[in-house]
């Protein structure tokens, strides 16, 4: 799909190590508002395409431009303020500290820039925003939790609330709903995406579970050995012969055992 | 600033302090003189431990901060005690800003091997220069405040002491700024403070730069308590051994803990040397491994314990 | 030309007591991922129970020779003694933690250490001449060299003959090159890697000792021995590679012949020489120059 209101525009990107290709040819433009499912099966690129978006993995050749601007060679930091965030399929918590803790410093980290990181941190400022954030993703009975003793469906959710502080205009979540039971993977996801739906987050997830995919998103991105075999809606992509063979056949199988 | 428990505690230990130090015998006076230099020192250090990192060179700045008031001294004759200071702690400094390019890359062992690297570096250099005193050292002119040179050790043992205070108020802000906040998330998961926005290059180097800032300072003040120098006592790696150990000891919780720290590692010394010259560094050494194994978090977290922290928020 | 024969030997003496005492280090640093102050202690353990015990045998009226044998029992005494005492008393207890508190730990280990020697032998210095004087010299391109510093060379060699030997042609060395590379895949491979650590600390601090006890008849066995050697083997260890045996020789060899020159040629940069190579290895080449390749752990 390409659209003139596409705001991020991968071209071409190449990803090699020595001889493996990690990733080839992928041409990709995502809309504002969108909700982006990365299925494929493990290897397939997935985590290397989020790596590459979200600046920790430079690409052997291709461009990025996020709203015209050019990510490639920017790296984490700097794609960061320009409003791409992500999230971590083992969720990267400060596992000494309160989930309350964890939650201000991204939330300082995005909010005092330059000179101002020199100012005190614990703000009422600071301090309303973090309410709000523990309410949107109902982390209030575990605010005063250290990271270290909590489940890890809490810390997947702390750890995506986290990426979502600095107000992100695209979000990356890489296998959100990994280590999560059965049971609990569809409440967690209604949280985490009432929450971003709320903000108009354009949002891509990493999923390996076929029926988070089908109810949340509007379009697919099917990976296969580092290329995109299948970009279309769910139903359409589901049902995509090369899908079905390389993606979910083996999948399917499994979950028929 | 001042509306923090640990403030108010600063403020008032060091008027105690101060008016007690007047009353005080000679020996007394000298032990906090040589401890609170120390424990600048200890700070920077402590600062940089919440941050995951081990210096084992620290005497570098230490020596550099002994030294330079030590010359001043004997080629320009100067003996004002905050130009002594501060030539010692800028000299630091700003060696410490230029190595902090480079030492902001390195983390773990490494980190702590080339800061000792660094500190033989000069050590080596000392020892074998004789304008530079040589492993003899030199003695210092005693210091003259405001152009009068005063009867006795107080004076000085009040500036030491209102200069600890001065860095302690100092580091506990910044320990609650942005910046400083992002000690043990560094050292925590430092992928995800890049991830989320921060430089954790730029962190390290402003917290590097800090300590030995810190650690220049003390070794002016430290020269100036001793009245001398000498690379043994003051750059040679044992000496930053011995800044480490001092760390761990005090633990790393609250900006209170170097100067608790620094005073018991001065009175050990004192005591150890006297009753038995030959176990200063048995006790030393089995005083570390006991910390390292059952109180991790040093005098400091003992003395939490025995209070009973009280929530306060 | 004399001149240069004699940095050269000096060189060649200095970088062997170096290498035998650095190849311990290293060995423990690449196996067990520990960098041991406490090594200073090994060598000055083995120094002063080799001159202790020269001394009194030479009271007692044996023949000197048996130096020789003392300073082998000595390094291997000190060796098994102490090492297994710190390893299964310390280092055991703390492999799960920050490797740079391990390092402290050694730190104070090497402080007690270092106390213990000066409460079991005294402040005095020791003097172990004997073996030295026993091997005379020898006249050798216009110079006269200690046949005994000469061994240490070929002691150096010996060293490190026996462990490329043990390393590369015995099941032994296969295992520790497998836990040197990856501890975990060497538990899952059924290595019992508690022994392998036992061991490599144990062999390790034989080395140290035996670079003690053999450069003990050369010199005054004084308080203080350990200090200057510990900082010396750690440059040699960061410039060849933690980890690597090649590396601490031809380490040794640099610093060694290095040193040499600066003591004939400039003596005030005896000091600062070392260092300086050691901080510029670690600023452009930290792994050291014979690093082991490190597997892709993500």
């Amino acid at each position: 799909m390409r659209n003139s209101s596409s705001i991020l525009k991968v071209r071409n990107l190449l990803k090699t190590f020595g001889a493996v290709v990690a990733a080839k040819d992928i041409n990709v433009d995502i809309s504002q508002g969108e909700i982006v499912g990365i299925i494929g099966a493990n290897g397939a690129g997935k985590t290397c395409f989020v790596n590459m978006v979200t600046g920790y993995l430079a690409p052997t050749e291709g461009s990025i431009k996020f709203e015209g601007a050019e990510l490639v060679g920017l790296g984490t930091r700097k794609i960061t303020h320009a409003g791409i965030s992500r999230s971590f399929q083992v969720s990267q918590v400060f596992h000494s500290m309160t989930v309350s803790e964890n939650l201000m410093i991204a939330l300082a980290i995005a909010n005092n820039r330059g000179a101002d990181a020199l100012g005190l941190m614990d703000t009422p400022d600071l301090r309303s925003k973090l309410d709000e954030v523990l309410k949107r993703y109902k982390l209030e009975p575990q605010k005063d939790a250290t990271v270290s003793a909590l489940a890890q469906g809490v810390r997947k959710l702390l750890d995506i609330a986290m990426a979502v502080v600095s107000k992100p205009r695209i979000l990356l979540l890489d296998e959100p709903t990994s280590g999560i039971s059965v049971e609990e993977k569809f409440d967690f996801m209604d949280i985490v995406m009432g929450a971003l739906k709320e903000d108009g987050v354009t949002v891509l997830f990493v999923e390996h579970d076929m029926e988070i995919v089908e109810r949340y998103v509007s379009r697919v991105l099917a990976f296969y050995q580092g290329e995109i075999i299948a970009d279309m809606p769910p139903k359409d992509a589901l049902a995509d012969k090369k899908v079905q063979e390389f993606v979910i056949g083996k999948e399917h199988h499994k979950k028929k055992k | 600033m001042f509306n923090d428990r640990t403030a108010k505690f600063l403020l008032l230990a060091a008027l105690v302090i101060c008016v007690g130090g007047a009353f005080a015998p000679n020996w007394i006076v000298n032990q906090f003189m040589f401890g609170f230099s120390r424990a600048l020192a200890i700070l920077g250090l402590m600062v940089l431990w919440r941050t995951g990192l081990v210096s084992f060179g620290h005497a570098f700045y230490f020596g550099l901060g002994a030294y330079a008031v030590a010359i001043l001294d004997s080629k320009l004759g100067v003996s004002d005690v905050f130009l002594r200071l501060l030539a010692g702690a800028v000299v630091a400094g700003v060696a410490g800003f230029l190595i902090g390019f480079i030492m902001r890359n390195y983390r773990d062992i490494f980190f702590a091997m080339l800061n000792t690297a660094i500190s033989m570096v000069l050590f080596g250099i000392v020892v074998k220069t004789e304008s530079l005193g040589s492993t003899d050292g030199f003695a210092i002119s005693a210091s003259t405040i405001f152009g009068l040179a005063p009867e006795t050790k107080y004076p000085l043992f009040v500036i030491i002491t209102l200069v600890g205070l001065t860095a302690a108020l100092a580091v506990n802000f910044y320990l609650k700024t942005t910046f400083g906040k992002l000690t043990t998330a560094i050292r925590d998961n430092e992928i995800r403070v890049e991830y989320l926005g921060f430089s954790v290059a730029h962190a390290i180097h402003l917290k590097y730069t800090i300590s030995t800032i810190l650690a220049g300072g003390a070794g002016a003040l430290m020269a100036m308590s001793l009245g001398q120098v000498d690379p043994e006592s003051m750059i040679n790696w044992t000496v930053s051994g011995e800044l480490v150990f001092v760390t761990i000891l005090s633990g790393p919780g609250n900006v209170i803990a170097p100067f608790i720290g620094s005073l018991v590692f001065e009175v050990l010394r004192t005591y150890a040397f006297e009753l038995a010259p030959q176990a200063w560094q048995l006790i030393m050494g089995a005083t570390f491994l006991t910390i390292i194994f059952f109180l991790p978090g040093g005098i400091w977290s003992l003395i939490e314990k025995l209070g009973g922290k009280k929530n306060e928020k | 030309m004399e001149a240069a024969l004699t940095i050269l030997l000096d060189g060649l003496q200095f970088s062997s007591y170096l290498f035998i005492v650095s190849a311990g280090l290293t060995i423990i640093f690449g196996v067990m991922k520990i960098l041991n102050v406490a090594h200073g202690s090994f060598y000055a353990w083995g120094a002063y129970t080799a001159a202790f015990f020269i001394g009194k045998f030479s009271d007692m009226g044996l023949p000197d020779a048996l130096g020789f044998l003392i300073i082998v029992a000595a390094a291997i005494v000190v060796g098994v003694i102490l090492g297994f005492i710190i390893e299964q008393g310390i280092l055991k207890h703390m492999y799960e933690r920050d490797e740079v508190l391990i390092v402290l730990a050694t730190f104070g280990l090497f402080l007690v250490l270092e106390d213990i020697i000066l409460i079991a032998f005294g402040t005095d210095p020791y003097f172990a001449y004997q073996p030295m004087a026993l091997l005379d010299s020898v006249e050798l391109g216009g110079i006269t060299r200690d046949v005994y510093g000469m061994t240490l060379i070929g002691v150096a060699a010996v060293v490190a003959v026996g462990c490329w030997w043990l390393l590369n042609k015995t099941k032994w060395g296969t295992l520790l090159k497998a836990v040197i590379f990856d501890r975990e895949m060497g538990i899952s491979m059924g290595i019992n890697v508690p022994l392998v650590y036992t061991l490599t600390f144990i062999g390790g601090a034989i080395l140290g000792g035996l670079g003690g006890a053999y450069i003990a008849p050369t010199i005054s066995v004084a308080p203080g021995l350990g200090t200057e050697v510990i900082v010396l083997s750690f440059a040699v260890v960061v410039v060849g590679g933690m980890g690597s045996i090649a590396g601490a020789a031809i380490g040794s060899l640099i610093i060694g012949i290095l040193r040499a020159i600066a003591v004939h040629e400039l003596p005030q940069v005896e000091l600062f020489v070392v260092f300086a190579v050691m901080a510029i290895v670690l600023v452009f080449r930290p792994e050291g120059l014979f690093a082991p390749a490190k597997p892709r752990k993500i």
